[in-house]
């Protein structure tokens, strides 16, 4: 009767992991036909307005971009201090727990905070409060990034640093940072692709515009924006080119996170 | 009779150590000298604190907060022949002079992640040397005094991580030498390395010992009186005997120095 | 320099905890002028948007009952002058039948009022006097976020777990590796993706098999379900993948099926690890905007079916925020408030009491 039941068991686990594969391949699949099918040329050289995709695709990667710039210098040098200079405090330990609670929360809400501050006191959506919202999505990623890898680098190297008389921040720039150079990048990659795919934070704070344009003081182009408001509508052209949309950015994500996994186990 | 004390570069008076958190010390009141030119060995069975001792002579353990100092480590000063307390130092800037003055080696080789010559220019870019001639000058005597110039002349500008544990450790010891330091501390260089390495390392430390004193912690008895001209013998954070490396050998004063060199335990 | 840096690498690590402080700072103000104006009878108000009569106490009070929805919310129809006024399902913000632009719905087009309600029960009132307001109540996206959550962890647990189970357990490694990697790959294809597919694919295949609307309650839980999936099955594989060796070897040593080893002894000491990451998964549910936006129906009513078009919280955010202003935007955020304490707690909860970290 045990092996019966343990039969069951394995075979129900079984039949769990081919459904969730089952469902990567079904979303795959359809969206690669329907993707594929409607590129073309045409969507790469001309703007929403013109029923193409480049305005978006350039301004969602500028958005992304800038929140990179923003985010990773915040969250490495908080990433730093919590492995570097709180030497295990309860504190640390607090921030670090508060820093992954940040990465769960709801990324809509962090819309609504960024409309608040800096869309409000403007006046209008623009594209540097879309950039800012991503770039607070982005902080907690690149913090618990820069935390870990630091901590993979041997306690042995620091001592070493310190032992030939450099002072700590040289020794974290010269020795640590560069000792865990890989891991660190790869996390930074991986929250970009993260952080690209994101449509949330962007709806009410840099909104959408058919037009090719690099003024982030008005509304800003977006990829993923501009799929939610194009899938929905009557127009089969339209839903077309959310497809192919929705492919190129599914598309730029996977390669970058295999781009990632490969990156990391090459180095192990 | 000798006047010891013209020939001290460091001198241990009654020095506790207490690590953070830890309810007791774990080196009581040890008293030691480190004569200049010579190599004096720490041995002792794990746990004796020889370690423990070794990283206070450079002040590495105020990397890591809370450890509690009693006591006096003298330093000399060459310039003023006279003895500082180093425990005293409080300073950035006093800390970093004083490891530039006290090198240290550790078990794992700790090659930083750059070129071999960018490893060894490292601690002569933090003194402020720039001048590309001198440092070239100055990488080479490291290199060569290190015992490594040869097999690694033709790729200075290779990353270091891709030289053998036995190359790092040289590198390592080449880096250290590069600053010209008085004092060199080595924590048990060998114990990660093949024989051969080890042979070489040891070769290596005869060599340097007139140029710079060396502090070698082992838990290796033979390389100890291989290689020292003193010999520490601690037992459980206590220094238990201290003499020239032939006595503590051939005729310990104290029975549990007689006992651990037997080998009756540790 | 070196004391420079070490007071900025604190100040930056404060930083989260100001930004955090700030949300919530900023989310409570703005939503302040509503949860005066309403209170905590936001939470079980089911209105929306719906202009009502203020009158002074002395006229005969006439409860209209709208035949739709609020008969089970009796409880919440307020006893007071005001009258009830609901809003009929098919006036509502209806994603894919609409002609609008869904992401930024008008207000007065969306939930709106039917009028004559009003004027019905205003036939009883005889006063001269009479102030209109607008009421706006959180109770329906309450209601559709947390339906819509908890049918996703019903759905998802049993076969998250039975991946993970799969993953740590009975697969080989040539086998768990590369699986391993295409259920990570689920969880990085970004959520909007799932949207489209769950509107123009699983919406319509869930309607031919249980009836009913293609997007409603029902399709956001199982399309929701499909995103936490490969969330807490990771979590879930890498918190059972740290039973020592032994414990399971010693388990296996008494002739014990593998079953039971995955039973007494794997899942009692991943026990804290499992639970942490299901009320995570949970918690990241709970805020889940673009996958729900597409295929919950945005209806603003109660589903009084599983089957039914609805709204949560953060689709009832994203298709009304772009175009609210005044008190109505004030509402807005209370509910992103509401939102993000509720979440803040769940995922907080997992963090602190089951995910701690040990360092």
């Amino acid at each position: 009767m045990r092996l019966v039941i343990n039969k069951i068991v394995l075979l129900l686990s079984t039949l769990s992991a081919v459904v969730g594969l089952g469902f990567l391949f079904w979303i795959l699949i359809t969206l690669t036909i329907k993707g594929i099918g409607a590129i073309d040329l045409h969507i790469f050289t001309n703007d929403l307005v013109n029923n193409g995709l480049r305005n978006l695709l350039v301004g969602q990667f500028i958005l992304a971009l800038i929140a990179v710039i923003i985010g990773v210098p915040i969250g490495m040098i908080a990433g730093i201090y919590l492995q570097e200079y709180s030497f295990g405090s309860k504190y640390a330990e607090f921030i670090r727990n508060l820093s992954d609670v940040m990465m769960s929360a709801p990324s809509i809400v962090i819309g609504t905070f960024v409309y608040a501050i800096v869309v409000n006191p403007i006046g209008h959506q623009n594209g540097w409060a879309g950039a800012i919202a991503l770039a607070i999505m982005m902080i907690p990623i690149v913090v618990r990034t820069t935390d870990d890898m630091l901590g993979l680098v041997p306690k042995e190297l620091r001592e070493a640093g310190v032992a030939i008389g450099a002072p700590k921040y040289k020794v974290i720039f010269d020795i640590i940072i560069k000792a865990a150079k890989v891991g660190i990048m790869t996390g930074i990659l991986l929250a970009f692709a993260r952080i690209v795919g994101e449509t949330a934070p962007l709806l009410f704070t840099s909104g959408n515009s058919e037009y090719f344009t690099l003024n982030l003081n008005d509304t800003f182009p977006s990829l993923t924006v501009a799929i939610y408001n194009l899938a929905t509508m009557p127009d089969v052209e339209l839903v077309r080119i959310a497809w192919a949309g929705a492919f190129i950015l599914t598309l730029f994500v996977l390669i970058i996170n295999l781009l990632g996994r490969y990156i990391i186990k090459d180095k192990k | 009779m000798e006047n010891f004390n013209n020939m001290k570069v460091m001198d241990i008076k009654n020095f506790s150590f207490t690590y953070a958190g830890a309810s007791k010390p774990s080196l009581k009141n040890i008293n030691l000298p480190i004569y200049e030119g010579k190599v004096t060995a720490l041995i002792g069975p794990s746990g004796c604190g020889k370690s423990t001792l070794l990283r206070s002579l450079n002040r590495i353990h105020d990397l890591y907060p809370g450890n509690k100092y009693e006591g006096e480590i003298l330093l000399k000063n060459f310039q003023t022949s006279e003895m500082e307390n180093i425990l005293e130092f409080k300073k950035e800037n006093e800390l970093i002079n004083l490891r530039q003055r006290v090198g240290m080696i550790f078990q794992k080789p700790t090659p930083f992640p750059m070129s071999i010559y960018d490893n060894i220019a490292y601690g002569l870019r933090l003194k402020g040397i720039k001048s590309k001639s001198e440092l070239d000058a100055r990488v080479e005597d490291a290199l060569k005094g290190g015992a490594l110039w040869n097999e690694v002349k033709d790729r200075l500008n290779d990353d270091a991580r891709g030289l053998s544990g036995g190359q790092q450790q040289r590198l390592c010891i080449a880096r250290a030498i590069a600053v010209e330091p008085e004092v060199l501390l080595m924590d048990e260089p060998t114990s990660a390395l093949d024989p051969i390495s080890t042979l070489a390392i040891e070769e290596l430390v005869t060599q340097l010992k007139d140029k710079v004193t060396i502090a070698i912690v082992t838990h290796n008895m033979q390389q100890a009186s291989r290689i020292s001209d003193y010999t520490a013998y601690m037992y459980l954070g206590e220094l238990i005997e201290f003499g020239e490396t032939t006595q503590i050998f051939l005729n310990p004063k104290e029975k549990h120095t007689a006992d651990y060199i037997a080998g009756k335990f540790g | 320099m070196e004391s420079i840096f070490r007071k900025l690498s604190s100040l930056s690590a404060t930083l989260i905890l100001i930004l955090l402080s700030a949300i919530f700072v900023v989310l409570f103000l703005y939503a302040k002028p509503a949860i005066k104006e309403y209170g905590l009878h936001f939470l079980i108000d089911p209105r929306w948007d719906v202009t009502v009569e203020v009158n002074t106490p002395k006229n005969t009070d006439k409860i209209q009952k709208d035949k739709s929805v609020t008969a089970s919310s009796n409880d919440t129809i307020p006893t007071d002058s005001e009258d009830i006024a609901v809003p009929t399902d098919s006036e509502d913000i209806a994603i894919p039948q609409d002609d609008e632009d869904i992401a930024i719905p008008q207000d007065d087009d969306d939930i709106a009022v039917p009028q004559d309600n009003d004027d019905i029960a205003a036939a009883g009132d005889v006063q001269a006097e009479t102030n209109v307001k607008t009421v706006y109540g959180g109770l329906i996206p309450i209601v559709g976020t947390v339906l819509s959550t908890i049918l996703a962890m019903l759905f998802a647990v049993p076969i998250a777990m039975g991946i993970a189970i799969f993953l740590s357990e009975i697969a080989p490694p040539f086998i768990a590796k590369p699986v391993g990697i295409a259920i990570e790959l689920l969880a990085a294809i970004p959520s909007i993706i799932y949207g489209m597919w769950g509107l123009f694919y699983f919406g319509p295949l869930v309607a031919d098999v249980f009836g009913g609307s293609s997007v409603s309650l029902l399709v956001a839980g199982m399309v929701l379900a499909v995103m936490i999936i490969p969330f807490m099955a990771s979590l879930t594989r890498d918190s059972m993948n740290t039973t020592p060796n032994v414990l399971k070897e010693s388990a296996y040593a008494m002739g014990a099926t593998k079953f039971e080893v995955i039973k007494d002894v794997i899942f009692p000491y991943a026990k804290q690890g499992i639970i942490g990451s299901m009320i995570l998964a949970l918690g990241r549910a709970l805020g889940e905007t673009m996958a729900v936006a597409f295929v919950i129906g945005g209806v603003f009513s109660f589903p009084h079916k599983l089957t039914d078009p609805t709204v949560s919280i953060p689709v009832v955010l994203a298709n009304s925020f772009a175009e609210s202003s005044g008190m109505s935007l004030n509402a807005l955020f209370y509910l992103a408030l509401i939102l993000f304490v509720i979440s803040f707690a769940v995922i907080s909860f997992a963090k602190f009491y089951f995910l701690r970290e040990k360092k």
